[in-house]
């Protein structure tokens, strides 16, 4: 036979194209349970970490059902809708793309010795590819307690330096309301005097240089997921009891 | 093909017809020569990018190592069962995509068994079909010599790569972080008496600097490298 013909070099490459797709298939459906299992496990271990509790994945799952207490997904106006479970059903990256009206606003309530904290998943866009993370907010629904920060494609060392824990740290105990009760949320700032993030009342973190787009993104982030919920989170405990 | 009389074997047909043994001198050599005489890294200067970007740590570093062993070993043994089947014009793309799914290969079962692992590897594990190595050693070596060469070839490169990294790798933990493969080996005492890490060592840079260090040392002791001029 001709290896150099024309018809040997196009079924060369159609076979060739064939197995390995069917190869690539058969792993990718085979390994897909073990793989989606971890996803959760790290989404556990992701909500439980900004309420200060570490723990690796095989034992997210136990502390997740002892400290979150409520998984809720609100409305636009904060009521709740039964109807859909947070944790599972709600897929936050096709959620954002939904009409405010239409979207349901995962909300986990957390139990840690006597104190509440509300986590907010929060997604969003950085440089080159989407970036999510979730925040914990105390009792007061305006102090953060911890911030935990992901994303899919930032540049090694510089956007994707935000998932480093010295740069998550620096949003405890900002907040995110303003002294007259606006919500501004929480800028990761290039022109910030205050590079070691004492002052926890100017609702600012200091950036990282080289990640300007990124920190941008952060803080875009931060007050378009955190707007959605103002409903619940200025509701007044009896508000939310008639709501519920 | 008649089977001709052994006692009527023309000798060169006999001598051609001799097996050799699996781990002779010549296939010993394509397992070592890597490790040192001719090495990706330090002597052939392949791969250096991933070797700068992932020797922070040593676990990565071996991960790595091991993935690229797999990957390569893979590769180079399906390139050499193919080799007289590849069209020649479209070598270089099949090449390829044996390469590239061998590297899903790999990364889909990191995610399902080392997560952790496989999300601090996240780009490099995708990079590995750019690693120059690999592409070099199918288009060099596997499109010309048998299955068990090629398989003793990739092996041998894969190491010889892997062997350097984890050496980096080890020399910026132990500066850098005070650390070996996620344990403190620095103990508490030497830095309460004011020894502290060294930063830099976490940072690209000084990884080529090690990594000279190492070509320089490699030299002094190995006089084949030295180049006359």
């Amino acid at each position: 036979m001709n290896r150099d013909s024309n018809a040997y070099t196009f079924g060369f490459a159609a076979a060739m194209v064939l197995v390995v797709a069917s190869v690539l298939a058969f792993t990718a459906s085979s390994l897909k349970d073990l793989q989606s299992e971890n996803v959760r496990k790290e989404k556990m271990q992701n909500i439980l970490s900004t309420i200060g509790i570490e723990t690796d994945r095989e034992g997210a799952e136990k502390l997740f059902n002892n400290y979150i207490v409520e998984q809720l997904a609100l409305r636009n106006d904060g009521s709740v809708d039964e109807t859909v479970d947070a944790f599972s059903e709600i897929k936050l990256a096709i959620e954002v793309k939904k009409d405010a009206k239409t979207q349901r606003f995962p909300l986990y309530v957390a139990t840690v010795d006597l104190a509440t904290y509300y986590i907010v998943p929060l997604r969003g866009s950085g440089l080159w590819d989407a970036i999510w993370g979730y925040i914990a907010l105390d009792e007061d629904r305006n102090t953060i307690k911890g911030a935990v920060f992901d994303h899919k494609g930032e540049t090694a060392g510089l956007g994707a330096e935000i998932t480093q824990q010295w740069f998550m740290d620096r949003f405890v105990g900002e907040k995110i309301f303003n002294t007259s009760g606006d919500l501004v949320g929480i800028s990761v700032s290039k022109t910030n005097n205050d590079p070691n993030d004492t002052d926890k009342d100017d609702h600012e973190v200091d950036a990282i240089s080289g990640a300007t787009i990124t920190g941008d993104g952060v803080s875009d982030m931060i007050i378009e997921r955190l707007q959605h919920y103002l409903p619940y989170l200025k509701a007044t405990p009896a508000d939310l009891a008639y709501n519920n | 093909m008649s089977k001709p009389k052994s006692n009527k074997k023309p000798a060169i047909f006999f001598v051609a017809k001799e097996r050799e043994p699996l781990f002779s001198k010549k296939n010993r050599g394509l397992l070592k020569d890597p490790l040192d005489d001719n090495n990706p890294i330090t002597v052939q200067v392949l791969g250096i990018c991933s070797a700068l970007a992932i020797t922070v740590q040593l676990k990565p570093a071996v991960v790595m190592t091991l993935s690229v062993i797999a990957v390569m070993a893979a590769s180079n043994v399906i390139v050499s069962l193919l080799r007289n089947a590849i069209p020649n014009r479209i070598r270089i793309i099949v090449q390829l995509v044996v390469v590239a799914s061998m590297v899903i290969l790999v990364d889909q079962v990191l995610r399902a068994y080392a997560y952790d692992v496989s999300k601090q590897l996240s780009i490099f594990i995708g990079l590995i079909i750019t690693n120059c190595i690999v592409m070099g050693r199918l288009e060099a070596f596997a499109l010309g010599n048998g299955v068990w060469k090629s398989f003793l070839d990739g092996v041998g490169n894969a190491a010889g790569y892997g062997f350097m990294l984890i050496l980096v790798a080890f020399f910026r933990e132990l500066f850098g972080s005070g650390k070996l493969y996620g344990y403190q080996v620095i103990p508490d005492s030497i830095y309460e008496m004011g020894y502290e890490n060294n930063g830099l060592m976490l940072l690209s840079p000084m990884a080529l600097i090690t990594l000279g260090i190492i070509i320089w040392v490699q030299r002094a002791r190995n006089r084949k490298l030295i180049e006359k001029n």
